[in-house]
């Protein structure tokens, strides 16, 4: 395969050191044209944006104007760590950042992936890597970090499906089997090449299972854009990671933080999370029995089914006593995988493989969400996402939408190729998502997403838009993930008021809302949404992962002055940047560090078009029932409410009425929500940030005052 | 394989045993490099901290460089070690060491210097089934 190469451009350079978390530097590719440079980072990058997603959004800023669409050639993916990205003491340190214009939504979206890309790219040499352009056939990037040499290379023969070319390529380029763990490979896949809802694959060569294994960028569709440049791959390779490669200032804090972790998760993982056992799909049955599982097109919140793809199930597919990090010293290991899995459908039926994962939002999504309880089905839709370079969670959304339109009469059969779209069927998944992959079918007109979906159904067949817009679980253009949000304002605002769409790295609130309860008022909600959207923003910034945050907890927790915050934990990563880059940072300085990139987001947003009041709009589904059978699922609930909180007597009203009235009250309280968060993070009440707030956060450029001006 | 077993009724801190091991191991001789340590003040009474080769740890390393030699003896490869310190951490008794000098972790590989030095007879050598 390497022998079809033909080496287009290359550059060489000299392999450097990082010093305190940083290269201070940042690799440029154009694929158009074949430039490749060096880009200095500078002081004021480092101090403003920090890193990461903040140099993903600055770069991409200077790259596209306020016209530039998904799959113009100005259009970047950019994918750095962050300062304390790379350090191998502390659980969780090992994400990259990755940044882009996204298909579905045209706005920015930013996502994070686990694997080993991030950190060898930063020893490797480079800060971030911008790609800009597109090239004219299949190439491959390789970031040689030992040798100090950049190529692109055309590449005919190698696959294109990830758990194919991940293979390929670190068998290709690795000096040895020891050497493959010095090796990442991005990827997509097929489906990525006809939906608009592709992802990224980053891999990590796992030692003992002698196999790469693949982690997911998964939302925003950044896997459609890196196929419409024409990107098969991009490798990166470096020799000698060591726990004091980031040269940070201070290691033996960091050591002390990373062994005290260490020590909590072996004493409270079986306790509190089961992440080592079974990783995020503990959350399974704990979301089901909180009414919080999203089932039916996120029509209800639990099943009697959901026992058969509970974590009990995963437990026993999941290969145990393996050290499933997805970067080095991460000990709370929740990447896990199903070891020969045979396949029943598609390209690689009857063949056995490798399923990364399932992680909960699969098991969701692709599951319960779409009415399918058959773990096999669950874990078969996973591996054939990941490998096409299809998310799942989009994917999980857009099929429980189709499967609600086709029960519902919006489409019939004749429509889908003659297939029964009922929930429950799993065989129908398979088969859009096998049509995705060779860009025929039905399966294609999934893979564009919901909100083009709901166009194409009102415009083709006459569907109803407004039933459309309150069942289509989309904001923004992107798919919501897996979370049943009607009785959480919190998260429906987390959801809502998100700057790239309803993901879960921006807000995840509906936990500490509806299972710990530690958010009652109104005003302690509006400080939620405040609070923890900019203190997840931090770890996007640094390279971090935020499970060793808050699903492992002291066990002194709760008795601390703000449980939810986990104040301990925070320490801790006070003491990893500081230990890092030697600035002395207090807890505060972290939510300032990510207000300044997060009120930059809001702003690119608006350049683009949108970032408005209406833009923060939600579909009904998500706050409320819908349906008439949705309110006599909860009848009783929802009676009590229109009681206790509308002050309106049930008594001998339809429920079409009592939908009508419960409506109203659950808008409204949106509204009042989006008011109370807007005015706590500084926007005026249409949603946009006052140039008190931009001067205050340091991002007064003139360029994004030129933006925000003519809406004040 | 062969384990290092502790008499601690024995033991009356002199920590010979401390010095005898940096040396081995880091040819320094520093109590705070040793792979066993003597805990208790005065006349006692004392525990006597050491590795076990029991083994846990080397699951947890993702790298492997934790193994078994011929004799049994779980070791550190540092061409492979990447200093996570997941093996400190989850060590069940606390015997896998740091040192600021060093970004790899360290511990017995029951080489019985600790046996030599002591004057007292509270260590021994002795073989046990894998």
């Amino acid at each position: 395969m390497k022998k079809q190469h033909t080496v287009l451009a290359e550059f060489k350079y000299e392999p450097g050191q990082v010093q305190n978390g940083y290269t201070d530097r940042s690799l440029y590719v154009n694929l158009s044209d074949g430039v490749i440079k060096s880009k200095p980072v500078t002081d004021s990058m480092k101090e403003i944006f920090i890193g990461g997603r903040g140099f993903g959004l600055w770069y991409l800023w200077h790259a596209v104007s306020p016209e530039t669409k998904w799959n113009d050639p100005e259009n970047e993916i950019i994918l750095s760590s962050g300062p304390i990205g790379g350090i191998t003491q502390y659980p969780g340190c090992g994400k990259t950042l990755v940044v882009s214009l996204s298909p579905t939504t045209g706005l920015v979206i930013d996502s994070n992936v686990g694997g080993y890309f991030g950190p060898l790219l930063k020893f490797a040499g480079w800060d971030g890597l911008e790609i800009q352009g597109k090239a004219d056939k299949d190439v491959i990037l390789f970031i040689d970090g030992n040798s100090g040499s950049v190529t692109i290379e055309e590449a005919p023969a190698e696959d294109v499906d990830a758990h194919l070319v991940s293979e390929q390529l670190t068998d290709m380029y690795a000096d040895s089997p020891e050497g493959k763990r010095d090796i990442s490979v991005v990827s997509a896949g097929k489906g990525a090449e006809h939906g608009l809802i592709g992802c990224l694959n980053v891999s990590f060569y796992d030692v003992r299972r002698k196999a790469p294994r693949i982690k997911q960028a998964g939302r925003g569709g950044i896997g459609t854009v890196f196929r419409d440049k024409n990107i098969k791959a991009i490798v990166v390779k470096f020799t000698g990671v060591r726990g004091d490669t980031n040269h940070p200032a201070d290691l033996e804090r960091i050591k002390r933080a990373g062994i005290r972790l260490h020590r909590e998760i072996r004493e409270n993982d079986a306790l509190q999370c089961h992440m080592r056992t079974v990783g995020t799909a503990h959350l399974v049955e704990i979301m089901n029995d909180y009414d919080l599982l999203p089932v039916h097109n996120y029509k209800f919140g639990s099943h009697p089914d959901t026992k058969k793809i509970a974590s009990p199930i995963w437990t026993k597919k999941f290969t145990q006593g393996m050290p499933d990090g997805c970067w080095y010293g991460c000990t709370l290991a929740c990447s896990h995988a199903i070891d020969g899995f045979k396949l029943r459908t598609g390209p690689y039926k009857g063949q056995k493989v490798i399923v990364d994962g399932p992680e909960y939002e699969t098991v969701a999504g692709v599951g319960s969400n779409c009415g399918i309880f058959d773990p096999n089905d669950v874990a078969e839709l996973n591996f054939y996402c990941d490998t096409y370079g299809i998310d799942t969670i989009s994917w999980g959304t857009c099929v429980a939408f189709v499967m609600e339109c086709f029960e519902a009469g919006v489409i019939s059969s004749e429509t889908t190729g003659g297939i029964d779209v009922k929930f429950g069927n799993a065989d129908a998944s398979l088969r859009f998502l096998h049509q995705l992959a060779c860009g025929e079918g039905f399966g294609v007109i999934v893979g564009q997403g919901v909100r083009r979906m709901k166009k194409l159904f009102v415009e083709t067949f006459g569907a109803d838009p407004e039933f459309l817009f309150d069942i289509g679980m989309e904001c923004k253009g992107l798919e919501y993930s897996q979370y049943m949000t009607k009785e959480s304002l919190a998260q429906q605002g987390g959801f809502g008021l998100t700057n790239k769409g309803p993901q879960h790295d921006e807000a995840w609130l509906i936990f500490m809302d509806m299972v710990n309860k530690q958010i009652p008022t109104f005003e302690d909600k509006a400080e939620a949404l405040h609070y923890f959207p900019l203190f997840r923003t931090w770890f996007g910034l640094n390279g971090l992962c935020k499970l060793p945050w808050n699903d492992i907890e002291p066990p002194d927790n709760a008795t601390t002055d703000e449980p939810a915050k986990v104040p301990e934990h925070v320490q801790n990563y006070v003491d990893l940047f500081s230990g890092v880059t030697g600035r002395e940072v207090t807890k505060e300085d972290l939510i300032s560090m990510s207000e300044g990139v997060y009120n930059f987001q809001r702003v690119f947003n608006l350049r683009l078009g949108q970032g408005h009041r209406s833009d923060d709009d939600i579909p009904y589904r998500s706050a409320g029932p819908v349906t008439v059978e949705e309110y006599e699922s909860r009848s009783e609930r929802y009676d009590k409410q229109l009681r206790e909180k509308v002050d309106v007597d049930p008594e001998g009203k339809s429920t079409e009425e009592k939908v009508r009235i419960l409506r109203r009250f659950r808008m409204d309280q949106y509204d009042k929500l989006r008011d109370a968060v807007y005015k706590r993070r500084g926007w005026t009440n249409d949603g946009i940030p006052t140039l008190q707030t931009l001067k205050k956060l340091k991002v007064d450029f003139p360029e994004v005052v030129e933006v925000v001006k003519p809406f004040l | 394989m062969r384990v290092l077993k502790s008499k601690p009724n024995n033991c009356k801190g002199v920590r010979a045993c401390m010095i005898a091991c940096s040396k081995y191991l880091f040819k320094e001789e520093d109590p705070e490099k040793s792979a066993i340590r003597v805990e208790g003040a005065a006349e006692g009474p004392f525990t006597i901290h050491v590795c076990n080769q029991c083994g846990e740890c080397i699951a947890v390393c993702p790298t492997e460089a934790l193994f078994r030699d011929k004799a049994g003896v779980v070791r550190i490869d540092r061409d492979k070690c990447v200093g996570c310190l997941s093996c400190v951490g989850f060590c069940p008794f606390g015997v896998m060491y740091v040192h600021s000098d060093y970004t790899e972790p360290f511990k017995c590989v029951s080489c019985g210097s600790c046996v030599k030095a002591c004057p007292n007879g509270a260590l021994a050598l002795e073989k046990v089934d894998d």
